[in-house]
């Protein structure tokens, strides 16, 4: 207790050189929490979406389906099983087909993926109820980045082209009947959204599809012949290993953030200690043992984090609040990256993360502390008291 | 009444006399473009938005079965090679020093940029056995009398379901070819140009490919050179011959 005490005195007193360096790592707290606080923030917003618009509560994927494999995506279908019929009645589940084409927007031609979809599906957020059509013309529903990249906009036709089960070409203006926005580029980027029942009959595929999305997370998902069940871990893999990058690289910043802090903190104890040799000597003399010693000088440091814990809640908290209530603006390109990204990330900041972020930083303040207070306990108090350098 | 009807009846029955079968319209130009095999320098227009971009080759084939083309410019493709047996193709570029097999949705990516794909370059000629052959009518395409032959295809796996084939009447060479998806629209068209007797042959000398569903001029086809029945050594077919 002695010693805390001490410590503060101590502190309070080295003024302006103490709140240099309280300033400076509380920087480091505040900047570490928002930092891991995006990408918690964003790891669940992207999180959200993918199972909102793209992956549902998981996927039944045909045995040859390999989304990474262009070359195959046309032979990845077959007929959807028997005993999924009552959950795609029943809107449980949703059966996706897809396959390749070429579209000529303005006689360009570009190379996309078509996907079918029923349109009274209630699985994925696509608004796909704008499918439904009576008429033979092929109805489509884009993206906002196909949309653009394309120029294209609702009400617009463009020819398509496709190959059937056959190989054999075949081709159909589309209209565009409706553009919808989200923030997974996955489902929208190079993709084309048409009635199931339309592109099964465009490619002379009744009742057949590449993939079956599950509404619940928590369906009991059985073994079916010649599909295999992919559950969240496996969708959400891709993701999990961006953010587990991203912490990486995050953590790379981090550690020279707090490099510089707990330089400063170590520099001012080497030069306190040097400073008040007399002092120690005097200490030592009184009947302080030479870890009470170190112990104090120790104590000294560490405090640097508690103060700077403080005064990063001080401002800190206020300015972190604001942030995850207003979000953390993306720049406009960065939709386009290929991954699921708001307009604004909204941090998330968990008590683990805080109270884990200052553990972390008192336990390293600590140690940076001690090193140097370390040389007291070689300190000959005689010399100390008369000054003589050691 | 009745000679009027009966001169009128006689008229039809002279006409389609004089009018042959698709069938015998085809194994015409069959008869008059191929031959044992065929060595021909040419050159390949690819006409882009901005510019166009000229592509020389050389090319050995024999029959529909076999071919063999080296490209002689641009510098960039200068020694990439192709070669074609059967249903297989193989492409060599020397840069990467590699032998590609060009497979399964590879074929149908456009060759260098142009409105033709590989599985176009690959078709079999087989038009009578893959398709039912029907004489419609006869027109006239550039001051040439010709008659107009629909294709309807007869099997299931056929990349064009309709063909329409535009034949001049008196040297037995398509003058246009048009290839429709399997509900009528119109996908690419193909215009044969500049006919000369090279041999005792009627042989088109450049050749417009054109997707139709493109914007743009097309690719033209400019044979420089064409001499038939050589002898070509057969290690020209092999994947060796690719690297050599």
């Amino acid at each position: 207790m002695l010693s805390i005490k001490l410590a503060f005195r101590n502190l309070i007193g080295a003024g302006l050189r103490t709140w240099l360096n309280v300033i400076v790592l509380s920087f480091s707290f505040v900047i570490i929490i928002w930092n891991k606080g995006v990408l918690n923030g964003w790891n669940e917003q992207a999180r959200h979406d993918m199972v909102e618009w793209q992956i549902g509560g998981g996927q039944y994927w045909q045995e040859n389906y390999d989304p990474y494999d262009m070359f195959t995506i046309n032979e990845s279908h077959s007929a959807i099983p028997q005993e999924f019929k009552n959950d795609i009645a029943n809107n449980e589940m949703t059966p996706i087909l897809i396959n390749t084409g070429t579209i000529y927007p303005d006689g360009r031609m570009q190379n996309v993926i078509l996907n079918g979809i029923m349109p009274n599906q209630k699985v994925l957020k696509i608004p796909t109820e704008k499918l439904e059509n009576n008429s033979n013309e092929i109805s489509v529903l884009i993206g906002k980045r196909m949309a653009k990249n394309n120029k294209l906009e609702v009400g617009d036709y463009f020819p398509i082209r496709w190959r059937d089960a056959n190989e054999t070409f075949d081709a159909s203006d589309a209209k565009v009947v409706g553009i919808f926005n989200s923030n997974v580029p996955v489902i929208d980027q190079g993709k084309i959204w048409i009635s199931l029942q339309q592109l099964q009959k465009m490619l002379v595929t009744p009742n057949e599809a590449t993939m079956l999305i599950t509404k619940n997370v928590d369906r009991k998902n059985a073994e079916v012949d010649g599909w295999i069940f992919r559950d969240h871990k496996f969708l959400l893999s891709d993701m999990d290993e961006i953010i587990r990058m991203k912490n990486v690289g995050g953590s790379i910043f981090y550690l020279i953030l707090l490099a510089l802090a707990l330089l400063a903190i170590f520099d001012t104890q080497v030069l306190s200690i040097f400073r008040r040799q007399k002092e120690i000597g005097t200490e030592i003399a009184l009947g302080m043992t030479r870890w009470q010693v170190v112990r104090l000088f120790t104590v000294e440091g560490a405090m640097y984090s508690i103060f700077a814990a403080v005064l990063a809640a001080i401002y800190g908290i206020p300015l972190l609040a604001l942030q995850a209530k207003n979000g953390f603006p993306m720049p406009e390109a960065a939709d386009s990256y290929g991954l699921p990204i708001a307009k604004a990330i909204y941090p998330t900041y968990s008590l683990g993360l805080i109270f884990g972020t200052v553990f972390v930083i008192f336990i390293a303040t600590l140690i940076v502390s001690y090193l140097p207070a370390k040389k007291i306990s070689k300190i000959n108090p005689t010399d100390a008291i008369k000054g003589k350098i050691q | 009444m009745k000679k009027i009807l009966i001169l009128i009846l006689m008229t039809i029955v002279f006409i389609n006399a004089q009018t042959p079968s698709a069938e015998m319209i085809l194994e015409k130009i069959d008869e008059n473009m191929t031959s044992e095999n065929q060595v021909v320098t040419s050159k390949m227009i690819i006409h882009g938005r901005r510019a166009s971009r000229i592509i020389e080759s050389k090319s050995w084939s024999v029959g529909d079965s076999k071919n063999f083309t080296e490209y002689l410019s641009p510098a960039r493709e200068q020694g990439t090679k192709m070669l074609k047996i059967d249903d297989n193709l193989w492409i060599y570029t020397p840069s990467t020093d590699r032998i590609i097999k060009i497979s399964g949705h590879m074929l149908k990516q456009s060759v260098m940029g142009s409105d033709l794909s590989y599985e176009d370059m690959m078709e079999s000629q087989e038009l009578t056995e893959n398709y039912d052959a029907k004489v419609t009518g006869t027109t006239v395409i550039d001051e040439v009398n010709c008659w107009v032959i629909n294709l309807i295809g007869k099997v299931d796996n056929l990349a064009y379901h309709k063909r329409k084939i535009w034949v001049d009447k008196n040297k037995y060479i398509p003058l246009r070819e048009e290839l429709y998806a399997k509900n009528g629209k119109l996908l690419k068209r193909m215009e044969l140009k500049d006919i000369k007797n090279i041999n005792g042959r009627w042989y088109p000398t450049k050749m417009i490919f054109k997707d139709m569903l493109k914007r743009g001029q097309g690719t033209e086809f400019v044979i420089d050179d064409i001499k038939f029945d050589q002898n070509i050594p057969e290690y020209k077919f092999s994947k060796a011959g690719l690297k050599r």
